[in-house]
């Protein structure tokens, strides 16, 4: 339980941040393509024997970065390249599960997350990739701000957007991969899109969203955590559910308050 | 082609006087020579012959693939501390032609040159600031006018680099002169259309360009919002010595402040003084070719 609520929180505090410039830059979706992708890196783990965080992180890197250079070339519309990368990392990820004889009850804790089989092993791979991408997100921070406001203005002006994009569709690999085991691979988009929109109607900066937007995300893991301990739920739902009444809740508070800042 | 130069051109002749030098008379002698090779050498012309124009386009074509050719022939010199309106109706061709000038599209034929370089190779890109149509910039973003503004000064200063006192005084200073200083920690919602403007010019100006080139401005914003838009820009051009590009496809307020007018139909038709433009152009969704 500890040790759920230690990846828990590091899953809390990154996926909002990096969620924040996929909701300005309408790519909320993107997190779910890459999810799926990480589906099939699960599998390929079971098959060859190997630790499944892992080859799913390779293979939501991989993916995301695939989704954001087809996007760039302009060889396929967004949408399109998004529905390339997501079906091929399910039916890949199904047919190597079934080739591995795996599709059984494990699978579970990836699809929708699990408190009790998450190991010391995984709470160092977390918080070591969890440092590395809040540490990323504040070095190129002014950089995603700029290419969000305005993406083509910042590439005349000389903003490096195609490294920016890349970098970012890294991170959207990286959050995906250490979500997976606390919040399952359906659900992982979720915790990236929920706390944003749900920070953005009641801040007042975009640094105020994306703070906001953290302490919603790990507030949402706790609370969600709590429960589905308490309840023997699984927690990706309940995590995800919670999310979306902080939703409701500042809606609410926005309502309530129509001039705030 | 020769519709769209050669009746016109005493606009060209003109847009040089302004800048001053002698120099500079020759220079466009050089471009207008025209064709390739004379052309690619007045756009890279070495240091101290001659001062390179800020845009220079020599018998510039482009096409999307598999269509009918969007510019034909255009030949264009923008020298520095022009104020120029490109104006024309809508698929004309005047976005096109400037990103041709910008470097994000190449020509199919004949070449670009931008500060002397070629435009897609152009070393210091954080020269030019380039504020697109109202509908294309993250207006809906819950930024503060000081956000955006800051987000202009990361070409000037690197993505990776802190910013230092210099850059909060160039943010604070485009603020101020946009006159948006009693709104700086306002969010964007919160501001009009015309403010919302602003706040995006102030984040132009903050990376200090030596260019400003502003696609469609006043699409979007109230017939005031526009007179205090192209007066704004007269100011600017006059106090800051900026080369400013004003693209529309209407002239509206600006008319009065640039010193030059360039109307584009499928390739220059009119290049010159306001003053001189036939009366019947006026609206230029009427030009005939």
């Amino acid at each position: 339980m500890r040790l759920a609520f230690a990846i828990g929180a590091i899953v809390g505090l990154v996926a909002p941040a990096v969620g924040f410039f996929l909701v300005q830059r309408r790519m909320s979706l993107i997190g779910d393509g890459v999810g799926h992708v990480a589906f099939a890196g699960v599998a390929a783990g079971y098959l060859l024997g190997v630790s499944p965080v892992l080859t799913a992180l390779v293979a939501s890197v991989g993916g995301a970065v695939a989704i954001e250079l087809l996007r760039a070339r302009r060889q396929t519309a967004g949408d399109q390249a998004l529905a390339l990368v997501f079906y091929t990392g399910i039916a890949a990820g199904v047919v190597l599960l079934s080739a591995a004889g795996a599709l059984d009850a494990n699978l579970f804790a990836f699809l929708f997350g699990s408190i009790l089989t998450v190991t010391n092993g995984d709470l160092i791979l977390v918080g070591l990739l969890g440092i590395a991408s809040l540490a990323l997100i504040a070095l190129v921070y002014r950089g995603l701000v700029a290419a969000t406001l305005d993406e083509e203005g910042a590439r005349v002006s000389g903003v490096p957007v195609a490294a920016l994009n890349v970098s970012l569709a890294a991170l959207v690999g990286v959050t995906v991969a250490l979500s997976m085991r606390i919040v399952g691979i359906l659900l992982i988009a979720a915790l990236m899109v929920l706390p944003v929109i749900a920070a953005s109607r009641i801040s007042w900066s975009i640094r105020s969203t994306i703070v906001l937007a953290m302490a919603i995300g790990l507030a949402s893991v706790f609370v969600g955590l709590t429960i589905s301990y308490y309840a023997n739920l699984a927690p990706g739902g309940a995590i995800v559910l919670v999310a979306a009444a902080a939703f409701g809740a500042a809606s609410l508070a926005r309502a309530l308050r129509p001039v705030a800042r | 082609m020769s519709l769209a130069i050669e009746p016109a051109n005493g606009g060209v002749a003109a847009g040089v006087g302004a800048t001053g030098a002698g120099v500079s008379a020759e220079t466009a002698g050089v471009g207008a020579t025209g064709a390739g090779v004379g052309a690619e050498a007045a756009g890279i012309c070495p240091a101290g012959t001659s001062v390179p124009a800020v845009v220079e386009l020599s018998g510039a074509s482009f096409a999307y693939p598999g269509s009918a050719p969007v510019l034909r022939d255009v030949n264009l010199r923008v020298e520095r501390g022009e104020f120029v309106a490109i104006a024309g109706p809508n698929g004309g061709g005047k976005t096109t032609l400037v990103r041709l000038a910008l470097g994000l599209e190449r020509p199919s034929a004949g070449s670009v040159a931008l500060f002397g370089e070629p435009a897609a190779r152009v070393g210091r890109r954080d020269r030019i600031g380039y504020l697109r149509q109202r509908a294309q910039l993250g207006i809906d973003a819950p930024a503060t006018v000081r956000e955006v503004v800051a987000a202009g000064r990361v070409p000037r200063r690197g993505v990776l680099r802190l910013l230092r006192a210099e850059d909060h005084a160039a943010i604070e200073e485009a603020i101020a002169r946009v006159g948006l200083d009693g709104q700086a920690r306002s969010p964007l919602a919160r501001l009009s259309g015309g403010q919302q403007q602003r706040a995006f010019i102030a984040k132009a100006l903050a990376g200090q360009p030596e260019l400003l080139v502003l696609d469609e401005p006043t699409s979007g914003v109230d017939v005031d919002a526009q007179e205090s838009l192209a007066a704004l820009l007269d100011e600017l051009h006059r106090t800051l010595e900026v080369t400013i590009i004003f693209v529309s496809h209407e002239f509206g307020a600006i008319e009065r402040f640039v010193g030059r007018i360039v109307l584009v139909r499928g390739g220059i038709v009119f290049d010159g003084d306001p003053a001189k433009l036939p009366i019947s152009w006026h609206d230029p969704s009427h030009v005939h070719s």
